[in-house]
């Protein structure tokens, strides 16, 4: 088989995979599992970025959220039914993401994960500070009623599994799509050697902003599918905490890695599915897990699969 | 209260503020100063130094001075023992590579936070402070006899308040004296100024780093002593300190020791002067963006030079 | 016809003053070699032609157009490549991708065009190898493989014999002559053998001021040339 077709062979076994398990899971891992592929999306968003162009964002919560919001405020306020609502999701994360790479593309290294973190704060604490519309730390809920799509039901198991899936595989195979276009090449080149790619003629800038906006609309549709799929919009998706997990889910499943993010996230939701059972003090397996990846493997799994076994591993 | 004396009493507040605030964020500081990594666990080390000072406290009884005086202690000198074996056992081995650096603190920040959980618990509890005598301050009122002193319901402040005051900027002395007049502190600005070079002429450059990051990390768990008989301590209570000491180092320049204890100064003291006329949510987003944006656009620092 | 040329040119490092005044001007067509000791502001110089640096005062212009506010990446676009003094490849992507990356840029045909370039250069066998594994000398090679790539009108190679064998350096002396025919070179060199036998005319710079210009024998025999290089002036 030649890598192309060993590429295809392997991503779309993964969809399928996940079609077949559909119909043979238990009740408590099918619900599970429609979770893990949203959050996988989220992922996948937060990987184009820092894995694939080498930007490390400590804000993506700001994307997630702003897509969470944008579809939910729209369904609440403005009595949106659910495509247009995760239109308008999509949306302001592209919109959020456009005008947040033009300005915290002006720094580098350190100073833009720290600007990606204070926006970021920023955004959580304007939530907060609407509370009338957001109804801040407590969040609101969409009712059924404002869950039908297209006369589907999407509160039921089925349709939302398929809709998690529909998602997932949309952004795992426009993340696959990218990265073997030029675009996502010169990504790759610039989260290598920038000054190179630079002195070839090629407009960091723009190429950087792309991958930003890119990256914070996928984030952005994740979240207004979270939202929609599991029925509440709460500003804790927009706490330091939800922009770690996905730079946890990325590092664990192989930074750069096209399978990764889905790894990392099924990995981590499992494990702290287990600890929560045994401790309140479950994020600390997050805390151990990131220190374990950075000292001692932090390539993770989909760079230790791709350096041992599959070395055309995109 | 009239709008004069409720912002002497803000101004009070936010000096207190400013004073804890002053010995976090120079900590920050410091290790960014000298080792260059952005060490997101520095607000674990306040929340740490909190919890000890209360476990220090209990476990001694007696009068809550003898307590507190053992705390102001032992807290600081574990938290920076703590710090120092983070940095040779972890930091070390990433080589302080900046951002595998800033991913292994966040680790610890869980792990500590975390740990502090399991075994502290979930709930605030309080330290005694050592003296705590209520001033009733007085205020200028124009009469129709002219000037008059009155005393208005509210004015005031706590003996303890002004200590705490006080012994931030000793302390805050103290680390400057250090950094400038001592054979350590020429080490340290060694190390900062150029890290092989330093090594070449027989700093030991990693003994230094241990050093500074424990160093960095007592003097946020001394703030968090000063500031546990006023606040309680909390496992969740370091996010506060880590965010504002981020705003103070950054608008007060990366690594800048002066510019940092200015920032404190103002922001500190704009924090409780702010939350007269808007809410604390704004005034959050308000500093937040302001960070921002001075690391877009002024990444020198709001009092820092610009480089050459 | 002049493809190149700075009016003024100057860069202070807070106060240290690396280029001044430089007027230089540099014909299509030409080899030119641009020597000068040690922190004579050679790499400085360069640098403000193709966009690296930002110059304290000065015009450039190329082709006949003002160039002195374009970004690098513009300026490469206008037909200026730039290989590195420090080697600076793409380490982790294969030599058949760093080569492609300069040939995508132009849209140029990715297939034909890259193991040309390579094999050009003498690496047509490394095309799979990953370009950090390569040796010093060979990723050298793989530079100069990056800029012929580009296709460009004006290539800048900055000391790219640094590090070659006597037998690398052989055959990169005919692989600038054979050059030539396409685009104009400037060439940063220390190796007085190879500027020598390739260059057209050589510009000598020191302390950041132009010392002298003129036909390789006629620098060779220049006595304030020789006085900056063995240092009795």
């Amino acid at each position: 088989m030649s890598d192309a077709a060993k590429i295809l062979a392997l991503h779309f076994g993964l969809l399928a995979l996940l079609v077949a398990l559909q119909f043979l899971l238990p009740a408590y891992h099918h619900g599970n599992l429609a979770r893990i592929m949203v959050l996988a999306s989220y992922a996948i968003g937060y990987n184009l970025l820092f894995g694939y162009t080498g930007l490390l964002s400590l804000g993506h919560a700001m994307f997630f959220a702003a897509g969470m919001y944008g579809m939910g405020l729209s369904v609440r306020h403005l009595g949106f039914t659910p495509a247009p609502a995760l239109l308008a999701g999509i949306a302001t994360g592209l919109a959020l993401s456009a005008a947040f790479g033009a300005l915290a593309l002006r720094t580098a290294g350190v100073a833009f994960m720290i600007v990606t973190l204070m926006f970021a704060q920023a955004g959580y604490l304007i939530i907060l500070y609407f509370g009338e519309y957001t109804r801040g730390d407590e969040g609101f809920v969409i009712q059924q009623s404002q869950r039908v799509l297209w006369g589907i039901d999407l509160t039921q198991p089925t349709a939302r599994y398929f809709a998690a899936f529909t998602l997932f595989a949309a952004c795992l195979l426009l993340s696959l799509q990218v990265i073997r276009r030029p675009f996502g090449k010169t990504l790759i080149a610039i989260r290598e050697n920038e000054d190179r790619a630079r002195m070839l003629g090629y407009d960091v800038f723009a190429h950087k902003l792309g991958a930003v906006i890119l990256s914070g609309t996928v984030s952005a549709a994740a979240g207004a599918f979270y939202g929609l799929l599991f029925g509440y919009a709460g500003a804790s998706f927009a706490t330091v905490q939800y922009s770690i997990l996905p730079l946890l889910w990325v590092l664990l499943g192989g930074a750069g890695t096209i399978i990764g993010p889905f790894i990392g996230a099924l990995f981590t939701f499992y494990l702290i599915d287990i600890a929560s059972g045994l401790t309140d003090a479950y994020m600390a397996v997050v805390g151990v897990v990131l220190l374990m990846l950075t000292l001692f493997a932090s390539q993770g799994i989909g760079g230790e699969l791709r350096a041992r076994v599959w070395s055309w591993l995109p | 209260m009239e709008i004069g004396p409720y912002l002497m009493l803000a101004s009070l507040e936010g000096a207190v503020t400013a004073a804890v605030l002053a010995l976090t964020a120079v900590g920050l500081s410091l290790v960014f100063g000298v080792m260059r990594v952005v060490n997101v666990a520095h607000g674990e080390f306040f929340m740490l130094g909190a919890v000890l000072a209360w476990w220090v406290a209990t476990s001694l009884g007696g009068h809550p001075a003898i307590g507190f005086a053992a705390a102001l202690i032992v807290a600081p000198v574990l938290v920076g023992l703590i710090a120092a074996a983070a940095d040779m056992t972890i930091l070390k081995r990433l080589e302080y590579d900046p951002e595998r650096t800033i991913v292994a603190t966040i680790g610890l920040l869980y792990i500590i936070q975390q740990i502090t959980l399991m075994t502290y618990g979930p709930d605030a509890r309080p330290v005694e402070p050592p003296f705590n005598t209520r001033l009733a301050l007085p205020w200028v009122e124009w009469g129709e006899s002219g000037p008059a002193l009155y005393w208005p319901w509210g004015l005031g402040t706590t003996t303890y308040k002004l200590a705490v005051i006080g012994a931030a900027g000793v302390v805050l002395v103290g680390v400057w004296g250090l950094m400038t007049r001592t054979r350590i502190g020429l080490v340290m600005r060694a190390t900062q100024l150029d890290r092989e070079m330093a090594q070449a002429f027989g700093i030991p450059v990693e003994r230094v780093y241990a050093l500074v990051f424990g160093l960095g990390a007592a003097l946020a768990a001394l703030g968090a002593v000063l500031v546990v008989p006023i606040q309680q301590a909390h496992y969740l209570m370091g996010h506060d300190p880590l965010l504002l000491s981020f705003i103070v180092v950054i608008v007060g320049g990366l690594g800048s020791l002066p510019g940092t204890v200015v920032a404190a100064v103002l922001i500190g003291m704009s924090d409780g002067i702010i939350s007269v006329f808007f809410t604390p949510t704004l005034a959050k987003i308000l500093a937040t963006l302001l960070v921002a944006l001075v690391l877009v656009f002024r990444p020198q620092g709001l009092f820092g030079a610009r480089p050459a | 016809m002049t493809l190149l040329s700075t009016r003024g040119l100057a860069k202070d490092f807070g106060g240290l003053r690396a280029v001044h005044n430089v007027d230089f001007d540099l014909p299509q067509g030409q080899i030119r070699a641009l020597i000068g000791p040690n922190g004579a502001g050679k790499t400085t110089f360069v640098g403000m032609l193709c966009g690296r640096l930002t110059p304290s005062a000065g015009r450039v212009a190329f082709d006949g157009a003002d160039i002195s506010t374009l970004p690098a990446h513009k300026r490469i676009r206008l037909g200026m490549a730039y290989t590195f003094q420090i080697t600076s490849v793409f380490a982790r992507l294969s030599c058949h991708e760093n080569v492609a990356l300069a040939v995508r840029r132009r849209h140029g045909d990715e297939a034909s065009e890259v193991p040309a370039a390579l094999v050009r250069v003498g690496l047509g066998h490394l095309e799979q190898a990953l370009a950090g594994d390569l040796s010093y000398g060979h990723q050298r090679l793989l530079e100069i493989a990056m800029g012929l790539a580009q296709r460009p009108r004006l290539l800048i190679l900055d000391e790219p014999t640094q590090g070659l064998s006597d037998s690398e350096i052989q055959a990169f002396k005919a692989l600038i002559r054979d050059l030539s025919a396409e685009a104009t070179i400037l060439l940063i060199e220390h190796n007085m053998d190879v500027v020598m036998a390739t260059a057209d005319r050589v510009t000598v710079l020191n302390f950041g001021e132009i010392l002298a210009e003129g036909t390789p024998p006629e620098i060779r025999a220049d006595r304030a040339v020789q006085a900056a290089y063995l240092g009795t002036g």
